[in-house]
């Protein structure tokens, strides 16, 4: 399982790409594997305040709903609209085309409670399957 | 060839001009709509319905029930859904005409006979569940989980509790606890379940505070475990000035044996259409009452039936009520057949109902237990929770065991839920099944186990012997077509992009 080196991962399964005060969020490839095949996709409204490790959005598959967490805090400047017509993109594409939304970080020093590449991988490696 | 293999959806055969039913033309045509209903209220549009003849519409529905699994022909062990036997003297009894033909808005002098089975059916559950009051509006189960959390909306804000906004319930609970609660815009809560299963108090005690309006509970909960600690629950909860709510769900085997009124609960709902034998699902409609304590009464919806010196008749409503839940007076037929349930059993045979009930489980269990894990070792209630996370290895999931059982005759256990269990395969027998079945049943899962270690790939195939064997259900939530309106309109934009 793939898991980017530039990005930092929570222990919920998101991952967010820091760029100055600006975050990326999307669910890891764990997490997609985990969810299966979505079929909706619930994104937080734009200018809307998200709070670290609070639920920000919703992803459904049909087993379940799934909450997905804000990786840090800020204020969301941009959603993925393709999400809308094509919620599969996560399971195709969940570091790509597959992302969820973009934030304007409130707390750029937040990152240091998340994990890098190789501590996600080596959570995911003992978590128990499910 | 028994069953038809037309699979085409009624909308598909849909031709134009063709008619199931003439209707009286002097009854029907006699007016001319133009002059008699308002312009505003007439159609614009002609009503947009598959067209088909009668035999057309015969074959296609008598085809489709030769399809079905139902719990007139099959074993039906779905988890939570209490699918026992529906006694067929309950649509006798429903079926009187004396019952068909009466009106909601009838006098009630006219009326007593109903009145009266309303008034006993609700002294009956008050006998049963150990509550003062019952409503019997709501439609069904989760419909009273709404009323119920209206009620304890109404119950606060009439203290002017007004920051009580948190509503506590276990991670195992039915999803539809949750989802009435955030229906009225309570802020929902998860508690952690402890490793026996049960309600963690620790965990508990953590989020009770001044906020918390209500916690939702199901005893026994999804995992068929009774919550041993509910006198402590219910102390918490009310020391914090929550109310506490049972979901009804899990009722049938608590029958003379136990009752939430009792154990501290302020509001309940009761699932006719599962402790009280009447159709379930698709077969419904169902019928959820829901029963409060007295401090709760003044709230429930109006009317309610009282018996005076001449007869039963409406009581008039008290200002705090919620105000009606449904119009008229609930799904009358449906409490007609539990009416008739709770009289062909009576005290002794309701007892026997859950003590069998609570046999079957755990016999099923016992004997499951040499082939796959089950969830919580221990004694079990009505229910019990099996888990598949072993075969990951093989690539078998829950569902895929729902699956190959419908080969074997059986309909599939509930499949990943609750969600506390991973791979989880919740088994609920009823007391409506012989030993004779429930050995047939152990047969099949044992075979199934063997196939998992040996051909998991048969497992994950399956099923072979049925008309339609797996839907693209992804497909189906993504692009759902629900009425002859969405099919019209995929074929009409299909034919466009072809263009």
């Amino acid at each position: 399982m793939d898991f980017p080196e530039n990005l930092r991962y929570t222990k919920t399964h998101e991952w967010i790409a820091v760029q100055g005060n600006k975050g990326k969020v999307g669910v890891t490839s764990y997490a997609q594997q985990e969810i299966s095949d979505v079929v909706f996709v619930e994104l937080p409204k734009k200018d809307q305040a998200v709070q670290q490790a609070k639920t920000a959005a919703v992803v459904e598959s049909v087993k379940a709903a799934f909450d997905i967490y804000a990786p840090m805090s800020g204020k969301v400047t941009n959603t993925n609209k393709a999400l809308e017509a094509n919620p599969g993109l996560i399971n195709q594409s969940p570091y790509g085309d597959g992302w969820l939304f973009e934030i304007e970080l409130a707390n750029a020093g937040e990152v240091n409670a998340l994990m890098t590449a190789q501590q996600y991988r080596d959570t995911v490696q003992q978590a128990p399957k499910h | 060839m028994l069953i038809s293999k037309d699979d085409r959806l009624s909308f598909e055969k849909s031709k134009p001009g063709r008619r199931g039913v003439t209707l009286p033309r002097e009854r029907f045509c006699s007016a001319d709509p133009l002059q008699t209903v308002p312009k505003h209220l007439l159609r614009q549009s002609p009503l947009l319905f598959p067209e088909m003849s009668e035999s057309d519409i015969i074959r296609h529905f008598i085809n489709l029930s030769r399809k079905n699994f139902s719990v007139d022909t099959h074993f039906y062990p779905l988890g939570s859904c209490t699918m026992k036997y529906n006694p067929k003297v309950n649509e006798w009894a429903a079926h009187q005409e004396k019952f068909t033909a009466l009106h909601p808005l009838q006098s009630e002098e006219t009326t007593q006979g109903i009145l009266e089975i309303l008034y006993e059916m609700e002294e009956g559950l008050k006998e049963i569940t150990g509550m003062d009051r019952f409503t019997m509006q709501p439609a069904a189960g989760a419909h009273g989980e709404l009323t119920g959390m209206m009620l304890v909306h109404a119950y606060h804000a009439s203290r002017g509790d007004k920051a009580r906004r948190k509503v506590l319930v276990p991670d195992s609970s039915h999803g539809t606890n949750p989802a009435s609660a955030a229906l009225l815009d309570f802020h929902v809560v998860e508690v952690a379940s402890d490793a026996h299963g049960c309600v963690d108090l620790k965990d508990l005690e953590r989020h009770l505070d001044e906020q918390v309006a209500c916690l939702m509970l199901t005893n026994p909960n999804t995992l068929g475990l009774f919550e041993k600690n509910i006198l402590e629950i219910a102390r918490l909860v009310h020391e914090k000035g929550g109310l506490l709510y049972y979901d009804g769900a899990n009722l049938n085997p608590l029958l003379g044996l136990a009752r939430p009124g009792d154990m501290g609960f302020d509001i309940i709902h009761v699932n006719l259409h599962k402790t009280f034998s009447t159709p379930h699902g698709g077969g419904g409609p169902g019928s959820g009452p829901v029963g409060v304590k007295k401090h709760l009464i003044p709230f429930l919806p109006a009317p309610l039936v009282e018996k005076a010196k001449e007869g039963y008749r409406w009581a008039k409503g008290d200002p705090r009520s919620i105000g009606r839940v449904k119009l008229f007076h609930g799904n009358i037929g449906v409490i007609i057949r539990a009416y008739t349930y709770l009289k062909v059993l009576g005290r002794e045979g309701l007892l026997k109902v859950s003590e069998a009930a609570i046999l079957n489980a755990n016999y099923l269990k016992e004997k499951l237990k040499p082939y796959f894990q089950v969830a919580i070792n221990g004694p079990c209630m009505h229910e019990f929770v099996l888990s598949l996370k072993s075969c990951g290895a093989q690539g078998v999931h829950a569902g895929d065991v729902g699956k190959r059982l419908l080969d074997f005759g059986f309909h599939a256990p509930t499949v990943h839920f609750p969600m506390v269990v991973p791979e989880a395969l919740m088994i609920e027998p009823t007391e409506t099944e012989s030993k004779e079945t429930l050995d047939l049943f152990v047969e099949a899962m044992k075979q199934i186990a063997h196939e998992i270690e040996t051909d998991p790939e048969n497992v994950r195939q399956a099923p072979f012997t049925l008309p339609v064997r797996r839907p693209n259900d992804v497909l189906a939530a993504r692009k759902p077509i629900l009425s002859y309106r969405d099919m019209v309109r995929e074929k009409a934009l299909a034919a466009e992009v072809a263009a």
